[in-house]
């Protein structure tokens, strides 16, 4: 589904600020793939999201996503099919602009072959309120609301449903939920496992959290200077606990994990 | 009287234009658009030179195109070549002067002495008795206005309000904010020089210098409307644009009658108020502060 074939990517080259940040990364996600990503400060986990997004173009290698090379392809043609959650719930959501104006922007999507000058139907209101049902926080009777108005939960959550709504072909959450309270947090955890459970949907999701980093998702990826050096899954990720993750980390990487944020509850 | 209220709302209404022109640009796309000055002249230019040829209809059209394309080279700087907006705004403006003169016949001034305009037409027709110059004006700019909501509804003007509220949500819902960028300053600048257009008419003349200033003058025109409307909706907004250009003609007309303020001196005046409305947030937050901090102050002394 999701190949990665030896990434490599370096800031500021030539000049004294220079950083390889991913080196000869290859990763390989079938489909239905739930990757969690941990790795300690600096390894690479948000560069490699945001080479596949787009965001700036790989220095070499090459990224197929479903059989379709898109190196080259720009972020806005790539955001067609790759769905994005960034951490902070602020930038998901336009402010200013209404949750239904919101969702019908995200909607877009889809409408490829749609006029651009078609307006918000009647239809589409009734499905994105049946949408935000889903999402049960009472979103669907505020939907002529400014998303300014909205707690950084009840954005995150919004912006979940805006990436999968349509389903995407990738999901990309680069620590959705790190900068929400730890019942919102749980929350949409819980929403985005069961909207990825239902749609199959093939996600990777970068987080801080060891046990998340086990029990969510069938995969387990471990990053260190810009490379992945542990992928587990299976029996043996299903028998893992934390200290042993912890363990084989050290052994891969050739020293201790160093994340100031990793929670290891 | 009567015809001084005549005036002031006939004037109001074209030049609300440009006030929706500045809502559309530094509202919602949050880009100060400097092409404004000139791409106002350009209109009155263009609509003037080919009224001019005999044809007053085609050279509304002629300025709107004319002015979507002054509005096409801003962004195009802008987006694909890496100028910063304001500077890319500034460019074109210079330049667009000497394009103007082109337009003129390389000339600082043009002007219509027996040709029809759109406005002898109507007036020929007999509709609208002595308002016939307030029912041309305010048509056009309703409808102009009218378009201008019902776009903003529409998928790709969802998409042109986004790009200004948060780009990186549009990159990341399959937008590309370069094309909704361009869309937008195109547009924008084509209602300025629709506005220049209908000036030109309605005055039988351009001139070189007839835009100067006329960016602040719309931004204030956009500011008064907005305390009076408010700015939740885009309907609000435009609506906005045109009361509050109403308004500002209104004490303009008033100003020329009385003399309280010497005609010399109304920029300065129309500067001072655009300054002090945008920084008024600024100055409300730095109030509150020092009075805090002084009764702080007061109760640490006893």
């Amino acid at each position: 589904m999701l190949k990665l074939e030896n990434i490599k990517k370096t800031f500021n080259p030539g000049t004294v600020n220079e950083k390889c940040a991913i080196r000869n990364l290859s990763l390989h996600l079938e489909r239905g793939d739930f990757a969690t990503v941990i790795g300690s400060n600096g390894a690479g986990k948000s560069t490699m999201m945001n080479a596949i997004a787009g965001v700036f173009y790989a220095d070499e290698g090459s990224i197929l996503l479903d059989g379709e090379d898109i190196t080259f392809l720009p972020e806005y043609r790539r955001s067609r099919v790759i769905g994005r959650l960034f951490q902070d719930p602020l930038r998901g959501t336009a402010p200013h602009m209404t949750i239904e104006e919101n969702l019908a922007l995200a909607y877009l999507r889809t409408s490829r072959g749609n006029a651009p000058f078609s307006r918000i139907s009647k239809k589409d209101k009734d499905f994105f309120r049946e949408q935000l049902l889903l999402l049960d926080m009472g979103l669907e009777d505020r939907m002529k609301q400014p998303v300014g108005l909205l707690s950084g939960g009840q954005r995150q959550a919004l912006t979940l449903l805006m990436a999968t709504m349509v389903p995407p072909k990738l999901l990309l959450l680069d620590e959705h939920t790190a900068a929400l309270d730890p019942g919102t947090a749980e929350k949409v955890l819980e929403l985005t496992r069961r909207i990825i459970e239902k749609n199959g949907t093939t996600c990777l999701m970068v987080t801080h959290n060891m046990q998340q980093a086990l029990t969510m998702g069938n995969r387990t990826l471990m990053m260190d200077d810009g490379g992945i050096i542990l992928d587990i899954k299976g029996e043996e990720r299903a028998n893992m606990t934390v200290p042993e993750l912890l363990e084989r980390f050290r052994t891969g990487a050739g020293k201790a994990l160093d994340n100031d944020r990793i929670l290891l509850s | 009287m009567i015809y001084v209220i005549q005036t002031a709302l006939e004037l109001g209404f074209m030049y609300a234009l440009v006030a929706m022109a500045l809502f559309l640009s530094y509202r919602i796309l949050d880009i100060a658009d400097l092409t404004t000055d000139s791409g106002f002249v350009l209109g009155a230019a263009v609509s003037v030179t080919v009224a001019a040829a005999g044809h007053p209809f085609l050279a509304v059209g002629a300025a709107l195109i004319a002015g979507a394309c002054a509005g096409f080279v801003t962004a195009f700087l802008q987006t694909r070549l890496g100028v910063p907006s304001i500077l890319a705004g500034i460019v074109t403006n210079t330049g667009l002067y000497t394009v103007n003169l082109m337009v003129m016949g390389w000339s600082s001034n043009a002007s219509l002495l027996k040709q029809e305009t759109m406005f002898t037409i109507l007036k020929d027709t007999g509709i609208g008795g002595d308002w016939y110059k307030l029912i041309l004006a305010g048509g056009i700019t309703v409808a102009a206005g009218l378009f201008l909501v019902w776009f903003l509804g529409t998928r790709i003007g969802l998409s042109i309000r986004a790009t200004g509220d948060n780009a990186d949500m549009v990159r990341a819902s399959s937008v590309n904010p370069v094309f909704t960028i361009t869309v937008g300053l195109c547009i924008s600048n084509a209602l300025t020089a629709l506005s220049g257009a209908v000036v030109g008419q309605y005055q039988k003349s351009a001139d070189i210098n007839s835009g100067t200033g006329i960016v602040v003058i719309g931004l204030a025109c956009l500011i008064i409307g907005e305390t009076l409307t408010g700015r939740r909706s885009m309907a609000k907004g435009v609506l906005a644009a045109v009361i509050g250009s109403i308004v500002y003609r209104f004490i303009y007309a008033m100003i020329l009658k009385t003399g309280v303020v010497p005609i010399e001196c109304l920029k300065l005046v129309t500067a001072v108020v655009v300054a002090l409305a945008i920084a008024a947030p600024m100055l409300k937050e730095g109030l509150l502060f020092q009075r805090r901090k002084l009764g702080a102050a007061r109760k640490g002394g006893r």
